[in-house]
């Protein structure tokens, strides 16, 4: 890592057999489980608040706070959100295949620390080989002791059961894959409560956590919170996974310091993106997952920073970065984004099921050289119809987050790139296409 | 075959028994039924409601909302061509342009043969390797034509059989373990007593 902070969630990447039991006791596994039980629950809840660690999903919601809203009740759950499918983001695909026992055993030491009998690992149901090395981590820690009833000698019994996802990005949102856990549509549940913690899984008390925040877990118990809280700066510490994608040399998975990393070190760091791809320029990039409005070039110095890329008017979100270079349409790339929205909108809530449509078609029109010039306004107040103002944070007219997040690409590429707009309506088509 | 053999309803009996209300089974049982058939039967959706204790049409009704549950016959090979943004941006479109072209069928269309359905993916979580590709869900990529034609030869030829299984197999690790959720019987299975391989 360029800053010189130990890997948290990746150190065993180096390893083909990382998902083996074998490999996992051998590299410090189920040392956390241990720790934690023989530490006690409220000093593991102690722990996670000293470290501070931020929910690694999309809203960094900050993991102690969540689990102390748990409601007490003599049945409760814990539910760990794997169904990764926000666009551009793939650290959950690499943690259930590659590390699944680290998963599950931060999965374990969550229920210990919540005091949950039964916890759950939904799982997106794209990744087969994740799901297959799930339930191997899962069978192989039942047989070892770290599941079951009496874990490892001591009086703590807890159920995992591995659930498939079936394909359905609207289950990421913690309500929707609570009702598909369900065995329903994926819909969005009516906020409040605004927090599954008070009603959540058949109505019971439910925490529901990010896969890469509970494989934070090991480590914070091992080697203590305020270790974790060293990393990084203010809100946020630790280590983070991210993603990176597009236009560059080398696009893949880095863990890297919160806060201490840029996104010109993660860009253009020879150890880390190399660049952008063929030496081209950086036209613009999205800091958090194509729900994040975009950033221009001049915003490469931010942090990795949640607040700092918040104050900027964006998000670091899922932690996936992707890169536009000179080559790429703007107006092809908010395009496909917002296809993507308008195919995954649940239907539930008006602006987002009708205004995803009628925007997707729109800029199609404009890729395709029919725009008009009107149709920048047009899509403008599309977009303030489902998240008035059409600022950041977005106002919501909707259940969940996903219609909000549809106009922040559209929004993104109209204001950062008018004047490319305006060329394809008066071309006639898009000027880039030749150079793809 | 339509309806779930006897050996998949002893399997799906124990998937309801993991969980704490039968109808949380729904979705594994459908991707039972369709390890089985490649595709939901309407025989088979019987079944699952059934055994999770809803109506037909309510199985049916959530199936379909799900990409991965096909309610109608698909090929052997589902060939799924991500086009989202990171994608796109490695060449997705010439891919599946290509795709096209040397399958013969348009995004959503399957061969004549029944050997391959061709789709346009949303992102598959495969952005490192873009532009990427699933063949029954298992991923393929960084392609480009040339990796595209050997891919397609190597799953005709069966080359690719123990990697990638026909259409509808998903997790192919049954849980082999006890659990706490139904301790009605006080079996107790659970630490050391399950048949852990």
């Amino acid at each position: 890592m360029i800053t010189g902070a130990p890997p948290i969630v990746t150190g065993r990447m180096a390893y083909a057999d990382a998902h083996t039991l074998e490999r996992y006791l051998a590299t410090g596994g189920y040392e956390g489980l241990r720790r934690a039980i023989a530490l006690g629950p409220d000093a593991v809840r102690e722990q996670v608040d000293k470290a501070s660690l931020l929910g690694r999903g999309g809203a960094g919601f900050p993991a102690g706070r969540k689990w102390s809203m748990l409601r007490k009740a003599d049945v409760s759950y814990l539910v760990v959100n794997g169904d990764e499918s926000e666009p551009a983001t793939f650290k959950d695909h690499l943690l259930v295949e590659r590390d699944p026992h680290q998963v599950v055993e931060g999965a374990i030491i969550a229920a210990f620390a919540l005091g949950v009998s039964q916890a759950f690992i939904f799982c997106r149901g794209e990744f087969a080989l994740g799901l297959e090395r799930l339930q191997q981590a899962c069978n192989d820690a039942y047989a070892y002791g770290a599941l079951g009833t009496g874990i490892l000698g001591s009086s703590f019994s807890l159920d995992l059961v591995v659930h498939p996802g079936a394909g359905a990005y609207i289950c990421g949102e913690e309500t929707a894959l609570l009702e598909s856990l369900e065995g329903k549509r994926g819909f969005p549940r009516i906020k409040p409560p605004y927090f599954p913690a008070a009603i959540g899984l058949y109505g019971a008390p439910t925490v529901v956590n990010n896969i890469e925040t509970v494989s934070n877990l090991p480590w914070i118990v091992v080697n203590g919170g305020e270790a974790f809280a060293a990393l990084g700066a203010g809100s946020s510490t630790g280590t983070r996974l991210f993603a990176l994608s597009g236009r560059v040399e080398r696009p893949g998975w880095y863990e890297l310091e919160m806060s201490k990393t840029t996104f010109r070190d993660l860009v253009y760091d020879p150890s880390l993106g190399g660049g952008i791809r063929d030496g081209g320029e950086l036209k613009a990039f999205i800091p958090g997952g194509v729900s994040a409005p975009w950033f221009g070039p001049d915003q490469i110095d931010l942090g990795l920073d949640q607040d700092a890329v918040a104050r900027a008017g964006s998000m670091l979100g899922s932690g996936s970065v992707v890169v536009m270079d000179d080559t790429t349409c703007a107006v092809r790339a908010a395009w496909r984004i917002t296809r993507f929205f308008a195919r995954e909108s649940c239907g539930q809530c008006t602006p987002c099921r009708e205004g995803s449509g009628w925007i997707e078609k729109m800029m199609r029109r404009i890729e395709e050289g029919n725009g008009r010039e009107a149709d920048l306004d047009l899509l403008m107040d599309a977009c303030d119809n489902i998240a008035p103002g059409v600022s950041w944070p977005p106002q919501q007219t909707t259940i969940c987050v996903l219609g909000p997040s549809i106009p922040s690409s559209v929004a993104s590429g109209i204001r950062m790139f008018r004047d490319e707009f305006l060329l394809h309506v008066k071309e006639g088509g898009c000027p880039m296409r030749a150079a793809r | 075959m339509a309806h779930l053999s006897d050996e998949n309803l002893e399997r799906a009996r124990r998937l309801v028994a993991v969980y704490p209300e039968p109808r949380s089974a729904l979705i594994p049982l459908c991707h039972l039924a369709q390890a089985q058939d490649g595709w939901l039967t309407p025989e088979a959706m019987e079944d699952v409601a059934a055994l999770v204790g809803v109506t037909p049409a309510e199985v049916h009704g959530t199936a379909t909302f799900y990409d991965m549950l096909h309610t109608e016959p698909v090929g052997r090979h589902v060939v799924a061509v991500c086009t989202n943004v990171a994608c796109m941006l490695a060449g997705a479109y010439e891919l599946l342009e290509h795709a096209q072209e040397r399958l013969g069928v348009h995004a959503g269309q399957t061969t004549d043969d029944g050997e391959f359905t061709l789709e346009e993916a949303e992102c598959l979580a495969g952005c490192d390797t873009a532009p990427c590709v699933q063949v029954n869900h298992r991923f393929f990529g960084p392609l480009d034509a040339a990796s595209f034609d050997q891919l397609v030869e190597d799953l005709r030829t069966g080359v690719l059989a123990g990697q990638v299984p026909r259409h509808g197999v998903l997790c192919r690790v049954e849980r082999t373990v006890g659990l706490l959720a139904h301790e009605a019987d006080d079996s107790g299975v659970g630490a050391g007593e399950g048949s852990a391989p």
